[in-house]
């Protein structure tokens, strides 16, 4: 390796005083601005600690955690609810141990916040050392599933495998149950609620709409006429009107388009709902990546002699999507903030939840912003921390890709 | 193509390699399933309301809605029909889009440019507020700003008053508000003919002086018919075309003043401030677009800095801006319809007690959607015409 001894240091960064000099008071306008914004948080800052930390009443948060968490899941069976934390930490482990950068922020980001739940100084009988012992060791499984990863052997092939396996464990078995196990007691889904059903419904929104919306946006860049414009037909008509419509038409007129016997669980409508509508957004961030792609690749591919199928899924496919994946994060996030439109059909969801506290008791009926500002807390932390690794994760890939 | 070709010399190719069939094939199976479906839809629909006795008709719009609504800009009662009730929703939501869209454009606008002040603490003063509001459900922003502070504002006896007078108090805002006089209008029709001749004049003299170089003073002249014409119209209106109709405390209410409900007032705002956060973002993006060297080549040019701003960064930058800008419009419609949970009654919320009234959920639903879906095609058809204007012609 070569050295390089007529290097010279850098210039050394501005010290404090030329910082707020440069950036704070540069000319009198800005010195006016900055002192303006300073009397402006002053007021806003000394008023907010003041509500949060004396007036505001923190009782129908602070009364009934279990409530957020997992609505009214039984609370004899809540080790199901646990153990499904418990896999899913430790396949995130694993996939950040195999896709290194595209994971890592992510599940470090959610080892600290579990661990950070877990020694959360709170009084409340509910919480049991159980529960708490649960959250601890969600993060040591992630580290454990990290080193697992890691390992030559373990591969993304079969860390997908493992993911379909444990999704389908999960929201099949585990959740609801089985009726005739023992132990497995059937759980009905009028009692599933809180943070539970909004992770379900985002990350099953995501996932089903990916296959609709690869497909979706293929069609609508389909020479086959007919193909083409059911595909718009589909994509614009869904765009064109809000979600709260698309949930409520699962909800309430789809019965009436089924055959008059069929009953589909409530939560399985919503969720219906929200995959077509996560699906004609997800169609134009893949048509995004498909256009993106250029045309060499696929004469190239042709020249070789590669029928229309596998230039689209060996070729094509593969460099699109690894273009949208920033994309679909966002898309993630917004299908997150998303999901509490739920409540207006009915679901218990997070929002739906801090809806019920609020009449647990008579005393907690004024206590609209502290449970609501609680819930916007919960949106904030997930929904920042996601973009946040987004961003961490655009920038891996532009490193690394082009 | 050149495949078939080929075969076709050697003789009769095999039906399943031949392109042309299979795509005839594809397309008619996919039509086949997606039309088969529908058609089982359909009949099962049409079985189900032939037993429930609620054909897909549209003759139940003339009947009696029978609910009030809270809110309305035409003439509305009860005893009026299901359309007009369908009408005064319509209006609500464009209503409240216009307003929405008029205040977030502002904010969106000074929170962007505040985010890109050379000033660290409004800048991330500005970055606070965006982060904020991109990071949490529009909902439970519309639940902090109705059941967290527009329903927990004073009983009318003890109003908070501002400057204006502006009185909050819990059954909703009375602001003081401009009305016409007697002989106001004619102060509008001078004023919006001075509008139009001042802008037909600005373009046809700028335009001869572009073409031809002559010095055509159009500033002057078409500021002067844009002052001028409104001031005849002024003083022919007997020197008051307004007057200021401000709200008074009477008995257990406000009287007069423009009274906006804390529905009204609450989704406007959550609408405004979410729409902002976001337009922000956009417009950031926009001027950020614009690359440094365009800028110091104006200035080499020998530009002012206003020049600058209006001739190099902002025209470039609209055009990164607008596709966007657009979308976030469209958006904010959309999620007007969240008011039926904090019960401003809007086009989906009226659709919905509808439905419960008069017990045809499929016809009403057609509405809701086509006039969403409407909304939504027109706006992009004539954004799309605006944004094939501002685009840059590229050679």
């Amino acid at each position: 390796m070569k050295t390089a001894p007529e290097l010279t240091a850098p210039p050394a960064p501005p010290g404090p005083i030329e910082w707020i000099r440069k950036n704070l008071f540069s000319n009198w306008f800005n010195s006016v601005l900055t002192l303006v914004a300073l009397v402006f948080l002053y007021f806003v800052i000394t008023a907010t600690l003041r509500w949060v930390l004396f007036t505001a009443d923190w009782r129908p948060v602070t009364v009934a955690p279990l409530l957020f968490l997992v609505g009214q899941y039984p609370r004899e069976e809540l080790w199901r609810p646990g153990l499904c934390l418990l896999i899913s930490a430790f396949l995130i482990g694993m996939s950040w141990g195999v896709w290194e950068r595209y994971v890592k922020a992510f599940a470090v980001f959610l080892a600290f916040l579990l661990a950070g739940l877990a020694l959360f100084p709170l009084e409340t009988p509910t919480i049991t050392l159980t529960i708490r012992g649960v959250f601890l060791t969600a993060p040591a499984l992630i580290y454990l599933g990290y080193r697992l990863g890691r390992l030559q052997a373990v591969t993304g092939r079969l860390v997908t495998l493992l993911w379909i396996v444990a999704g389908a464990l999960i929201s099949l078995v585990l959740l609801p149950g089985i009726p005739g196990i023992p132990g497995l007691n059937t759980v009905p889904t009028t009692a599933w609620g809180g943070l539970l059903i909004t992770l379900l419904l985002a990350v099953g929104g995501i996932v089903l709409s990916f296959p609709i919306g690869v497909l979706l946006a293929l069609g609508r860049r389909s020479s086959l006429p007919v193909v083409k414009v059911f595909s718009i037909l589909f994509i614009e008509v869904i765009r064109g009107v809000p979600l709260v419509t698309i949930l409520f038409m699962f909800s309430v007129i789809l019965a009436l388009f089924l055959p008059a016997e069929s009953r589909i669980d409530r939560i399985l409508r919503a969720l219906m709902g929200t995959v077509v509508f996560s699906a004609a957004y997800m169609a134009e961030n893949v048509r995004g990546g498909l256009q993106a792609i250029p045309p060499g690749q696929v004469e190239a591919a042709k020249a070789l002699g590669l029928n229309n199928f596998q230039i689209t899924t060996l070729i094509v496919l593969p460099q699109a999507l690894r273009l949208v994946i920033p994309a679909i994060v966002g898309q993630f996030i917004a299908l997150f903030k998303d999901t509490t439109l739920v409540v207006i059909v009915g679901i218990n969801d997070l929002l739906g939840v801090g809806n019920a506290v609020l009449k647990l008791q008579p005393e907690f009926f004024r206590l609209q912003m502290e449970v609501y500002l609680f819930i916007a807390a919960i949106f904030w932390i997930f929904s920042y921390f996601m973009s946040h690794a987004s961003l961490q994760l655009e920038k891996s890939l532009g490193v690394g890709e082009r | 193509m050149t495949a078939s070709t080929v075969s076709t010399q050697q003789g009769k190719i095999p039906l399943w390699r031949d392109e042309r069939f299979l795509r005839a094939a594809t397309q008619i199976l996919s039509a086949a399933i997606i039309l088969g479906l529908l058609y089982w839809a359909v009949s099962n629909f049409l079985y189900i309301t032939q037993q429930r006795g609620m054909p897909l008709t549209y003759g139940f719009l003339k009947d009696p809605a029978g609910f009030p609504i809270a809110e309305y800009y035409i003439d509305y009662d009860p005893t009026m029909s299901f359309g007009r009730a369908f009408q005064v929703g319509l209006i609500n939501t464009l209503v409240v889009s216009v307003v929405g869209i008029f205040f977030a454009t502002w904010l969106g606008f000074f929170v962007g440019l505040a985010r890109l002040s050379t000033n660290w603490l409004v800048s991330r003063i500005a970055l606070a507020f965006i982060e904020f509001h991109r990071n949490i459900p529009l909902l439970v922003l519309l639940f902090l700003w109705y059941f967290g502070v527009f329903t927990k504002l004073p009983p009318v006896k003890e109003s908070i008053a501002l400057p204006g007078p502006i009185y909050l108090t819990q059954r909703g805002l009375y602001i003081t508000w401009p009305r016409l006089s007697e002989n106001g209008n004619i102060f509008i029709i001078c004023l919006v003919i001075g509008t139009i001749l001042a802008l037909a004049a600005f373009n046809i003299l700028r335009n001869i002086r572009v073409k031809t170089g002559r010095t055509t003073h159009y500033l002057p002249i078409s500021l002067g018919l844009l002052f001028f014409i409104p001031a005849i119209g002024w003083i022919l209106s007997g020197g008051s075309p307004f007057w200021l109709d401000e709200p008074v405390l009477q008995g257990f209410n406000y009287k007069g003043g423009l009274r906006l409900s804390p529905e009204f007032a609450a989704l406007t705002v959550g609408l405004t401030t979410y729409t902002a956060a976001f337009i922000a973002e956009v417009v950031r993006a926009g001027i950020q677009a614009v690359q440094k060297g365009q800028v110091e080549a104006a200035r080499a040019l020998g530009l002012r800095p206003s020049q600058v701003l209006s001739l190099i960064v902002v025209p470039q930058a609209l055009r990164v801006v607008i596709p966007p800008l657009i979308s976030q419009y469209l958006n904010l419609t959309k999620n007007s319809s969240l008011a039926l949970t904090i019960g401003y009654q809007e086009l989906f919320a009226i659709g919905k007690v509808t439905i419960n009234q008069a017990g045809r959920a499929v016809p009403v639903f057609l509405m809701v959607m086509g006039t969403y879906l409407a909304i939504s095609l027109i706006t992009s058809v004539i954004m799309n015409i605006y944004n094939r204007r501002v685009q840059f012609i590229e050679r």
